[in-house]
Formats: structure tokens, sequence, C-alpha cells
């Protein structure tokens, strides 16, 4: 990741003992069938990506041929080969949302961060996604960051949603 | 066990907790303590109401008084005049505040008046992370009536004679799915419950997942004993963090009471249910896609012969079956299959719920009886269109299905008039447009979903939806040619003939169903180059009428690409190369000077 990522002040898992820790769930996943979608969930969540040497440890450790994990990885859209920032912003273009203009919500997020659909902003903040229905058509046009629903959003309010975060 | 004279339901839902019902939680309870009431009144967390767009809400017992858009800062009101006093707050109920005959009881709201909630019948009434609850409204009765009354032959002839038929979108008779599984002789075999809820515009399943997991845990070992099965999956989408915890938390409760795991009731009968997590793939919403997703391996769909009551997940007999059909399993059981059979029409029994959601007054969760017209739900549920517009069409069954325009709105609703229709059920979305909507838009907004979702594994999918969506992106471009129309109609006969799976074989349906009622809308923008709606940008231009431009200068600032020019007392001017017609110019003038030309 960039140096300009915010630092916390504790202590950060070091890169051997995030893989440790990847280790132990593979592991536990190990005998159940089936499990693989389920091991790269939770490697995802622990080193934030999946890149192809993590792919290759998990796949090493199943007894698997990597190319097996890399098809699972590269066929869900939940997985990503790329570095992501601190918060994905997932706007959804589901139907209901796209009728009352969720389109506008991805151009104004496009025009604030600089970046487009896929991206990850230089400073490691923010990464954007688009959705197809996270099933709040209630509350339409609908965004996520994180695991955080945002109803109704209105394109002007987007900037201080955002400064928020930052 | 402790009485309560009064109950507080706080909605806990997706929809009203991003509208912060979290913070009002702690507000009651804070509010609570200190008017000395805790011991007397009690907060439940509770599911989906359905009516998201109004959240949060608040339910206060006895009275059943329904408090819409609460903000915190209205708790202490609740609290001091209702909960201490007596006296409702009636600027905070449902409905419509002007009116003096204000409806202070839910059944009164005109949302749920011509509601049947079987399937949501503990939405927004029970605490779902509490087992006690579920089981305090008739909970686990089925279960245990099965196992000690029934046996598997006779639950499956009851789901039969119920008439229930599979709510996940193709309407197939679940107690025959079940019965052809059932009769699959083999050592192991599976229950699996679709709660991949990929269709957008429907979101029946997560407000019964986060509200009522319970009823599909139940539903899934009633099919468990009925089949012969000991174990369950169920296959939910990772994009539903709440329902995913609250369902971790039910199968937890319900093995720790044993009602999961061994030998339960002490009848013999085991099972147990495990939780699989999508990850982002449309397609594993078709079944035999969505069974290779849970062996862990790319979602991707095969043929059919065989089928999974045959061989699925693992190569064994399986069913699958979707959220809302297993949360209407208990009360078939509970109720008798008469019972069910009497509400709905001839050939579609029980009820729906829908999502409703687009240009429409109450967006939120219905669930009526089958043969409710459309006219009902968009009217007197959904209250009609916002700001005075005309209503259009109404779009059911996601990208598989297709529009009902105005000209059927009297229609009753179930599986046969929609397919007659050229529509579908689908899962239950329904997306209400209004005249501002362009049907050739929505015709490729979906195919930009499929195309988007294809998994690539037959060609007329990966290849033809492809093709159709150039097509449509010309049209709609503005380069259409004369005779894009026919081909998009070669193509989409095609696709529908040769595709794999349910996927390809439905993806045209939006156009051939948009060709069918809208033609002329098609017509003008390959033949005039005009977009009858205004929304397709290619055939739309942005003008400043000078009479009534009073050269402020507020659109050119707003202008994004500073498109607009013009000084003081000169009208301003767009110019219309450099003009992305985003519509910002029209939406700030604050004369209304500017016009759209489509």
């Amino acid at each position: 990741m960039s140096s300009q990522v915010k630092q916390c002040k504790c202590r950060k898992e070091t890169e051997q003992e995030k893989y440790e820790r990847i280790g132990r769930i593979v592991d536990e996943y190990k005998d159940r069938e089936g499990s693989l979608i389920q091991i790269l969930h939770a490697a995802q969540g622990i080193y934030g990506y999946l890149p192809v040497e993590l792919q290759k440890f998990i796949a090493d450790k199943l007894g698997k041929p990597l190319s097996e994990v890399y098809g699972v990885v590269s066929f869900y859209s939940f997985f990503s080969t790329k570095p992501r920032g601190k918060y994905t912003i997932r706007v959804c273009l589901g139907t209901a949302c796209y009728v009352r203009g969720g389109k506008k919500i991805v151009e104004k997020l496009q025009e604030i961060l600089g970046i487009g659909i896929g991206d990850t902003t230089d400073d490691g903040m923010f990464t954007l996604e688009v959705m197809r229905c996270i099933g709040a058509c209630g509350l339409a046009p609908a965004m996520m960051i994180n695991d955080t629903v945002y109803k109704q959003v209105n394109p002007d309010k987007l900037q201080s949603i955002l400064e928020g975060l930052r | 066990m402790e009485i309560y004279r009064a109950h507080v339901l706080v909605c806990t839902g997706t929809g009203c907790t991003s509208s912060n019902s979290g913070k009002i939680l702690e507000e009651f309870e804070e509010h609570l303590k200190k008017n000395n009431l805790e011991n007397e009144v009690k907060i439940v967390k509770t599911g989906c109401f359905g009516l998201c767009a109004e959240g949060p809400i608040v339910v206060v017992y006895p009275e059943g008084a329904m408090y819409t858009m609460v903000r915190p800062e209205d708790v202490k009101e609740i609290v001091e005049e209702h909960l201490l006093k007596g006296r409702i707050v009636k600027r905070l109920l449902a409905g419509d505040k002007e009116q003096e005959t204000i409806s202070k009881s839910l059944d009164n709201v005109e949302f749920f008046k011509k509601q049947k909630r079987i399937a949501l019948r503990n939405c927004g009434v029970i605490n779902p992370e509490n087992i006690d609850e579920y089981i305090a409204f008739d909970g686990y009765k089925a279960l245990a009536k099965v196992l000690t009354e029934m046996t598997p032959q006779e639950v499956i002839d009851t789901i039969k004679k119920s008439g229930l038929r599979g709510r996940g979108g193709g309407g197939f008779p679940t107690g025959l799915k079940w019965e052809f599984a059932s009769k699959s002789k083999d050592d192991q075999k599976y229950v699996c419950c679709n709660a991949d809820e990929g269709d957008p515009g429907a979101f029946m399943d997560r407000s019964i997942l986060e509200g009522d997991p319970h009823s599909v845990l139940e539903a899934m070992a009633i099919a468990g004993y009925a089949i012969g099965a000991n174990q369950g999956y169920i296959y939910v989408r990772a994009e539903y963090p709440i329902a995913v915890r609250r369902l971790n938390i039910a199968i937890e409760q319900a093995r720790n009471y044993g009602l999961l795991g061994r030998n339960i009731f002490g009848t013999g009968f085991d099972f147990d249910i495990e939780l699989r997590l999508g990850a982002g793939a449309f397609v594993c919403g078709e079944e035999t896609a969505l069974m290779t997703s849970i062996e862990g391996k790319r979602g991707e769909p095969r043929p059919r012969p065989p089928f999974p009551a045959v061989k699925g997940l693992w190569q064994k007999p399986t069913i699958l079956n979707n959220v809302e059909t297993f949360a209407n399993i208990p009360v078939i059981i509970n109720k008798g299959p008469e019972w069910f059979a009497s509400i709905g029409t001839e050939k579609s029994k029980g009820t729906k719920v829908f999502a409703i959601g687009g240009k429409i007054n109450n967006t939120g969760l219905v669930e009526i009886p089958m043969g409710t017209t459309l006219r009902e739900v968009v009217y007197d549920i959904g209250g009609g269109i916002p700001n005075g517009k005309k209503f259009k069409a109404a779009q059911t069954g996601g990208p598989s299905g297709g529009c009902i325009p105005a000209s059927h709105i009297d229609t009753p609703i179930d599986y046969d008039s929609l397919i007659e229709l050229g529509s579908m059920m689908g899962s239950g979305g329904l997306i209400v447009m209004d005249e501002d909507t362009c049907m050739v838009d929505i015709a490729k907004f979906f195919l930009e979903f499929t195309v988007d979702e294809s998994c690539g594994k037959c060609p007329p999918c990966r290849i033809g939806t492809k093709r159709m969506l150039e097509i449509l992106e010309r049209i709609t471009g503005g380069k259409g040619e004369e005779d894009d129309i026919e081909k998009l109609e070669v193509l989409a006969k095609n696709i529908k003939a040769s595709a794999l799976c349910g996927l390809g074989q439905t993806a045209p349906n939006p156009v051939l169903s948009t060709l069918r009622y809208f033609r002329d809308e098609y017509e003008a923008h390959v033949r005039d180059k005009k977009c009858p709606a205004g929304v397709c940008k290619a055939m739309v231009n942005y003008v400043i009428h000078a009479e009534l431009c009073k050269s402020c200068g507020i659109c050119a600032r707003n202008c994004p690409v500073g498109a607009i020019k013009g000084e003081r007392k000169v009208p301003y001017v767009i110019d219309d190369e450099k003009c992305i017609r985003c519509g910002v110019c029209m939406e700030k003038c604050p004369f209304k000077a500017i016009f759209k030309n489509a």
C-alpha cells in the first residue's frame, strides 16, 4: 500500500502474522468440503485483498492447483486482486436506484474522487464500486460504505459524507 | 416472566438502521431510565415493517400507534407524552398528518389495510435475535407437529394440497419438488435455501432473514424430514451483513435449544444447517449455479436434466427453495393446506411479497393475496405516483421479466397472468415507472445488467446479449439503423431458445416486453432520432429562453463544463457542442428559463 495511508496508533499486524492467521483458517476449513469461497472471504477480510502470492499460499495449503483458486477469485465480483481503500463505496445501480437517479451519484463520486469505477484513490482511502441492488430499494437511491447503508443519497451531500470519513 | 405494560418496537432492519434507528434505541433506553419506566416499558428490536421510506419506524403497544420518520430528538416527547401520560404524539403518526381522523393504530394505516402478512407474519413483530419470541408466536410448533404426528409423505401431501408454488421466480409447485427428491434413493440428501436475492429491485428475502430468521430454519428442518435429508445449506449474499449476523445467531440458538442438531424433539431425527456466503455473482441465483457455488467452485450453471432432485449438491438429491417459499411452510403446517389454498387465485395460492420501488410514494415491502390488481398495489397501497406524474408501466421479474403498461393496470397479479402479459413474477420486485422513464433506456439498463452478470459459459448468453446491448446503445445514442428493431427481435428469439440456463433464456425478456408495448418509443428513437421521455442524452438539448432569462448567471456558475456564456443584461446562451446534457442548469435556474428539447 502507498506510504500515504494514515497509520493508526496501535501496532499493525505484520505481513507474516497475517499469513499465519490465514494459514490457521485454512487449516480449520481444510477438511470441510467446498469451503474455498469461505476461506477466501476470511482471507480478504484479513489481508484486504487477494494478491496472486496469497492465492498461491492458500492453494498450496489446500493442495489445490493455483488455477482453481484463481478461477474462483476472478469469477466473483466480491473478491479483489488489487489493494482496496480503507472505505469501499458501493453505489447501488439496481432498478429502483437507477430509476431514481443512482447514476448521478456515480458520476458525482467519480468527479469528487477523481477515480473511475473499480479504482482506489491514491491516498488509499476510498475504492469506488458499482453494485446491482443492495436490497435497499425502499431507500433509493442508496449506496454502501463498507457495511453501512446510506439512504436517499443526494449527490450534493456526497462531499460532506466523504469529508466526515476522512 | 416479567410483565410490561407497554412495548416499544423499534425497527432494526437495514432500511431503518440506515435511517439511524440505532440512535433512536439509545435515546429510548436513556429516556425510559430517566423517567423510571425501564421496568414498565420494554424495548423490542424488530425486523422490517415494510414501510422503509418512512423510517425509522417505532410502534408503541398496546395502542399499536405507529410513529414514522422518528428523529432522535422526538424520543423524549414519545416517552414523556405517550408512555408517561398516555397521550399519543399525533404529529409523528403514520398517514396524512393534516387529517382530522388520524389513524392511531397500525391496522388503519392505508399501507397495511390491503395486505395479508403470512410470510412476513413476524417481521416487525418479534425480536429476530430472540428465539423465545419466535416460539411464543407458534415458532417450531409446526416442526414438532411434523416430527411427532406426520409421516414424510403426509408432509409432502400437505404442501402439495396447499398449492404453494416457488416464490423465487419460476413458480414450480413446491410439494412436487419435494416429492421428486423424496423418491430419489440415496444415503445422503440436502436441503438448500436460496437466499442469494440478486434480482435488482427485490428485498423481501433480506427482510425475512433479518426479521424472522427462525421461520426459515424451521421450514428447512421440515423439508429435511419430508425428503429424508439431514443437512441444510443457506446460500446467502455477502451483501447482506445484518441478515448473515442474525442467521448465525438464530442457528446457534436453535442448536442450543435442541431444535437443530441431533435427535430433535427426541424423535431420532437429525438436522443441521450451515451458512454459505455468496460472493457477488448474480448467476448464482440459478439453482445449478448456486449448488456449484456452495461446493466452493466458480458458480457456473450446468445443463438439466439431471435435475437437482436427482443429482444436485455433490451429485446427491437436493431440493432448493427460496427464502419466502420456506417462510410460508410452518404456517401451512399449523393452519392446514385448506386455509392456505383459500387465499389467492385458482392457480396461484396464498400471498406474494412485493418490493415496491421506483416512482411511487410509499416505497417498501408489501404482502398481498395473489390476484390483487396492479392498480390496488400502485394507488391504494403504494399511494400513487409522486409529483402528480402519470403511471406509465410497472416492471416485474427483474432482468428476467418485463413491463406491465398502464393499459393493463387492472390485471389481477398472479403467476399466470404475468406470463400472459410477457412478464413474470420473478422474486417480486415491482418497480413503478412514470412518464419521465424511457422504456428503451430501461431495456438497455437490464441488458447492461445481464451482460455484466453473464457467466460466459454458453455463447448465446455471452455473445448474444452483448450484441443486443450494442444495438440498444446505438439506438439510445441517436444512431439507430432502420433494421435494428428487427435484428433485436431475431437475436432475442435465438437467445431464448439456445441459452444454457435461466439467466440467458430470460435475458431478452425486458427487450421483448418493451417492444411489445412501447414499440412506438423504439421507432421514435430509430426513425425520428427523438427520445419521447427526454432521457437519452444524445437526443436531448437544453436551451435558455431569451425572454425569461434574467442574466443572473447562476446557470453558468453551476455548469460543470463551462458551456454557458453570457453577460449582464444579455440573455445567456448554452454552447450545444460543449454541453454534456447533465441538466444542472435547468435544475438551478430560479426563473425556470431553461428548457429541455426532446
